[in-house]
């Protein structure tokens, strides 16, 4: 993680421009620049200037936004529920229907369904996710007119406000249809974001499966007359679950990337959306702490991974 | 002398026939995985229409037609007009060039960079192997669209900086997989041999280490070729990468997103067809590579 802050630091202090300069426009004198350049700590040499940052960064605060001022801490935390809901949602979706697909597969395995599922799989990796959003808005927004976009809400539905996230909010204060109408737009950025996971956790599925029901236990089992479907899912499932669990930590990376672009298209308020405002800006101070703040929870989610993975195999100890 | 060059010539007989016999059963394997087969020719007409696309392409790129704006498919357009009455298929055709190459100079980077340091790291082992896989780690640490926007952001917004930053973010990997199989290859005897016949190590490394290492790491390649046409698309789309005019897949569509809501309800196909052709030039690279992992590595095959 230090190398990880040092390498952003030093990145973002290498974009050309300089930043006193940004913060103050063009037609700033030159005395103000230095006054600016002083207080920034801009002055100092390189190595103090870190540590500075790292102080600064260890207490949670990344310095204020360019563009609007704010600290950049706040505004990312403001815009956390709804990015949080949004990759959850992908992420349950993926896992929902990644994960019996995976078994159907691998227990059918080389029959037509298979093949299919297969190349559907291959599919979902092979398209590019703003593609995607975009022809779930001409098919589901446009031409159906079945699911609404963009944004997170209707223009009439009001929610009060307790955690952030909509879907939680609305059914704490037994607000149906605002939950009803939440959930609707939810449904295609969530789709958009989760296909990608999706097909990955069918194709490990699938593989950690077969392999898990080629092993003894599994003849033992079936010699025991154990039913086949306790067979697949006690035997079977349960310890095929190990190297999907990991594919699942992995997917956070790039469910980050995705959140960026997916947020763009469907005007979700979310970090997503600052990230890719921030970047169009040259919002510096916002890119840093975007970056930074997803390599931490990137690095947060594998150790969680990790973990998991003692709970589920026995075997592995700490 | 003499007597070692024969002892050479002898080792290198039955390893020559080794390999054409290997060639055979790879090709054997791939040639009858139709999947892969798919892939190989669509792939290859994408390669022959990058190639050939001032003869392909029915109109110029560039050119435009305001009375033409987000005409439907017909005749003289088969895939129809854009937001700016430029023939699509044309485009389409154009970009092939563009997205292709792209996506193979990332590549070249990632896997010219990758495999020497794999190939350092592996083969001296120690304090060099831990030093440049802790650097590896720390670029492994970044979600890879996240550190190919910093990249950008810091060289400024350039096809040919979303290149070199995507070729930077797949480093890693081709690194690992080199590494591993250097070290599998490392302690074998034939590379001992080599080293009693008194070769260098660079010698080593070139006659002896890397030719062994080379099936990892073409599937690796290809397997990576498929993301990063996928990712320099995205950063086209986040404005980090080629920017308008230029008919590159990914900016296409972009292009058409950004010339506002009219785009949803009249230029569907200004969506749908560079989508179309980034879909199937990857899902190809991807089920070649499928192919080409399978065939190679025989622990995989059924």
């Amino acid at each position: 993680m230090l190398g990880v802050s040092i390498v952003v630091f030093c990145m973002v202090r290498a974009i050309p421009g300089d930043p006193a300069q940004i913060l103050l426009g063009q037609s700033a004198t030159t005395s103000q620049v230095a006054e600016i350049r002083d207080r920034l700590g801009l002055d100092e040499p390189l190595p103090v200037q870190y540590l500075l940052f790292l102080k600064d960064a260890v207490r949670g605060d990344l310095g204020d936004s360019l563009v609007t001022g704010r600290p950049v801490t706040t505004e990312l935390l403001v815009r956390l529920p709804a990015t949080f809901e949004l990759t959850a949602f992908a992420m349950l979706i993926a896992i929902l229907v990644g994960v019996p697909v995976g078994v159907i597969s691998a227990v059918r395995q080389y029959s037509l369904l298979d093949k299919f599922f297969s190349v559907l799989a291959l599919t979902g990796i092979s398209m590019p996710i703003f593609w995607l959003a975009m022809i779930l808005i001409v098919i589901f927004g446009v031409n159906l007119e079945l699911l609404p976009f963009p944004g997170r809400l209707g223009p009439t539905t009001a929610i009060t406000s307790i955690t952030g996230l909509v879907l939680v909010d609305s059914l704490l204060t037994f607000n149906f249809a605002g939950f009803w109408d939440g959930l609707l737009y939810l449904i295609m950025p969530a789709i958009a974001l989760g296909t990608i996971p999706m097909a990955v956790v069918m194709r490990m599925t699938r593989s950690s499966m077969l392999e898990v029901m080629g092993e003894d236990y599994v003849r033992t089992a079936r010699a025991k007359g154990v039913v086949p479907w306790r067979v697949v899912f006690k035997h079977g499932l349960r310890n095929a679950m190990l190297p999907t669990v990991t594919v699942i930590g992995l997917q956070a990376g790039l469910l980050m990337g995705g959140a960026i672009i997916t947020e763009t298209i469907f005007s979700w308020p979310g970090i997503g959306q600052i990230a890719y405002e921030s970047v169009s800006r040259r919002d510096y101070a916002m890119i840093q702490g975007v970056v930074l703040y997803g390599a931490a929870l990137f690095v947060l989610i594998n150790l969680l991974v990790d973990v998991l993975y003692a709970v589920l195999d026995p075997r592995v100890r700490y | 002398m003499a007597e070692a060059q024969a002892q050479q010539d002898a080792v290198a007989t039955p390893a020559s026939v080794q390999t054409r016999s290997r060639w055979e059963d790879f090709s054997r394997t791939f040639l009858s995985n139709r999947l892969a087969l798919f892939g190989l020719v669509v792939l290859s007409i994408f390669i022959l229409m990058a190639i050939f696309a001032p003869l392909v392409a029915p109109y110029d790129p560039l050119s435009q037609d305001l009375e033409g704006k987000f005409a439907g498919p017909s005749l003289a357009h088969p895939f129809g007009q854009d937001e700016l009455g430029r023939d699509i298929l044309s485009r389409v055709i154009y970009g092939a060039r563009i997205s292709l190459t792209a996506g193979l100079a990332a590549v070249a980077i990632a896997t010219t960079a990758g495999t020497l340091i794999g190939m350092v790291a592996g083969f001296f082992g120690g304090y060099t192997d831990s030093v440049l896989m802790r650097l590896m780690d720390v670029i492994l640490a970044f979600p890879s669209i996240l550190l190919a926007i910093v990249i950008v952001s810091v060289l400024g917004p350039s096809l040919a900086n979303a290149m070199l930053a995507i070729g930077i973010v797949f480093i890693p990997q081709i690194a690992r997989v080199v590494r591993s199989s250097v070290i599998s290859v490392r302690e074998r005897d034939y590379i001992e041999a080599e080293r009693a016949l008194g070769a260098g190590n660079a010698q080593i490394i070139f006659s002896g280490v890397l030719p062994n290492s080379t099936a990892p790491l073409i599937v690796q390649a290809t397997l990576t070729l498929a993301t990063a046409i996928l990712d320099i698309a995205a950063l086209s789309f986040l404005g980090l990468g080629a920017r308008a005019p230029t008919p590159e897949w990914g900016a296409m569509l972009t292009d058409a997103f950004e010339s506002g809501f009219g785009v949803f309800v009249e230029g569907q196909h200004a969506l749908i067809f560079p989508g179309v052709a980034i879909a199937l030039a990857v899902l190809s690279v991807n089920f070649v590579g499928d192919g080409l992992r399978d065939a190679l590595d025989p622990r995989r095959r059924g």
